[in-house]
């Protein structure tokens, strides 16, 4: 039987490792095209290529409106994104957790046995 | 690998996005049977996790980068349910917050990531958990070629869906091997991170590791051997 032990410590630690990535290494991280992008320029995939309709948003494009420096955007951008990202799963889980259908109980016929 | 709008025809799009809905339902009811306490904090890291690094793009050849996926990743973590519904989050998220990848390719961007990555990766992963031996390396190590191996199945499904709907401008067949070729390069980073970071939870809480945990789930007749062997 596994031992079970408070999960706040791994999920501290976790959600360290994942600010200090999109916030202070993601700044540093390659700015050429993904594979996908790539395949689809050097192979015409992208001609009817439309512009994002949410492309003037605050963090578009991983930068934040009005920061000019783009490494700070982009470092502030994954904090941002950290953040709602765990808050908008965190609220999903909980809400599937609050709506879980929990098992059947199980008939214990040694005490309805005795019981009757 | 995030698609935009106007890669993939409408219809197509459409069609993917009523399968990433129907996928979404039944990992929320396949969830909803287990989840416990626990695993609302877990699978939010998960998810958030995934995006930090999904930030990083490293460089696989002249001109071009990969970053992380993640399907296999959440999928060992959280499990087979919950871990694609971390990165239809992360999708979300990305197309709503940061423009990146198109609304209208949102299902499609599920289907490829989230979907096949995740649950390819994740039967890959069993399998080779299956045939490995019992220890805690042969889950890092069935992890991270599971992870690798996702992300080309991932390309694969979007030279399906570039084959169904795309502009025509290539042959599927050129699209399938251009694409498959980079995402074998994108796919070692897959994997190098996933087991790097499945040997550092294993490290520290090899209870939480859905991966390692759901060998418990054996029959009855096997399960109290292999529970010492992992308490050991």
């Amino acid at each position: 039987m596994v031992v079970r032990r408070n999960v706040l410590g791994l999920v501290i630690a976790g959600l360290v490792v994942a600010v200090a990535v999109a916030t202070f290494a993601s700044p540093f991280a390659s700015s050429s095209p993904d594979g996908l992008e790539k395949v689809a320029a050097d192979k015409s995939l992208d001609t009817d290529v439309e512009d994002h309709a949410l492309a003037d948003g605050p963090f578009a494009d991983y930068g934040v409106e009005g920061v000019d420096d783009e490494r700070v955007g982009t470092g502030l951008a994954g904090l941002v994104g950290v953040a709602v990202t765990f808050a908008v799963g965190f609220g999903l889980f909980a809400v599937i957790k609050r709506a879980r259908v929990e098992p059947e109980p199980r008939p214990e016929p040694s005490s309805a046995a005795a019981g009757s | 690998m995030h698609i935009p709008d106007g890669f993939i025809d409408p219809g197509t799009s459409a069609v993917a996005g009523v399968v990433a809905i129907g996928t979404v339902g039944v990992c929320v009811k396949q969830a909803g049977k287990a989840i416990d306490d626990r695993d609302v904090p877990l699978a939010g890291l998960a998810a958030a996790f995934v995006f930090s690094v999904q930030m990083l793009n490293f460089p696989v050849a002249s001109g071009t980068s990969g970053h992380l996926l993640g399907g296999a990743l959440a999928a060992v973590l959280v499990g087979p349910w919950l871990g694609p519904l971390c990165v239809a989050v992360v999708l979300v998220v990305q197309a709503l917050l940061f423009a990146d990848g198109g609304l209208s390719a949102l299902g499609l961007n599920v289907v490829n990531m989230s979907v096949i990555g995740g649950w390819g990766g994740y039967a890959v992963f069993v399998g080779l958990r299956t045939v490995l031996p019992r220890a805690r390396s042969s889950i890092v190590a069935a992890a991270g070629i599971a992870a690798g191996v996702s992300v080309p199945l991932a390309a694969l499904a979007f030279t399906v869906q570039y084959a169904i709907g795309g502009n025509d401008a290539t042959s599927v067949s050129t699209v399938a091997v251009a694409m498959v070729g980079v995402h074998l390069l994108i796919g070692i980073g897959e994997g190098v991170i996933t087991a790097m970071t499945v040997s550092a939870v294993m490290a520290v809480r090899p209870d939480l590791v859905y991966g390692a945990r759901a060998r418990e789930l054996a029959p009855v007749a096997v399960r109290a051997p292999m529970a010492t062997t992992v308490g050991g």
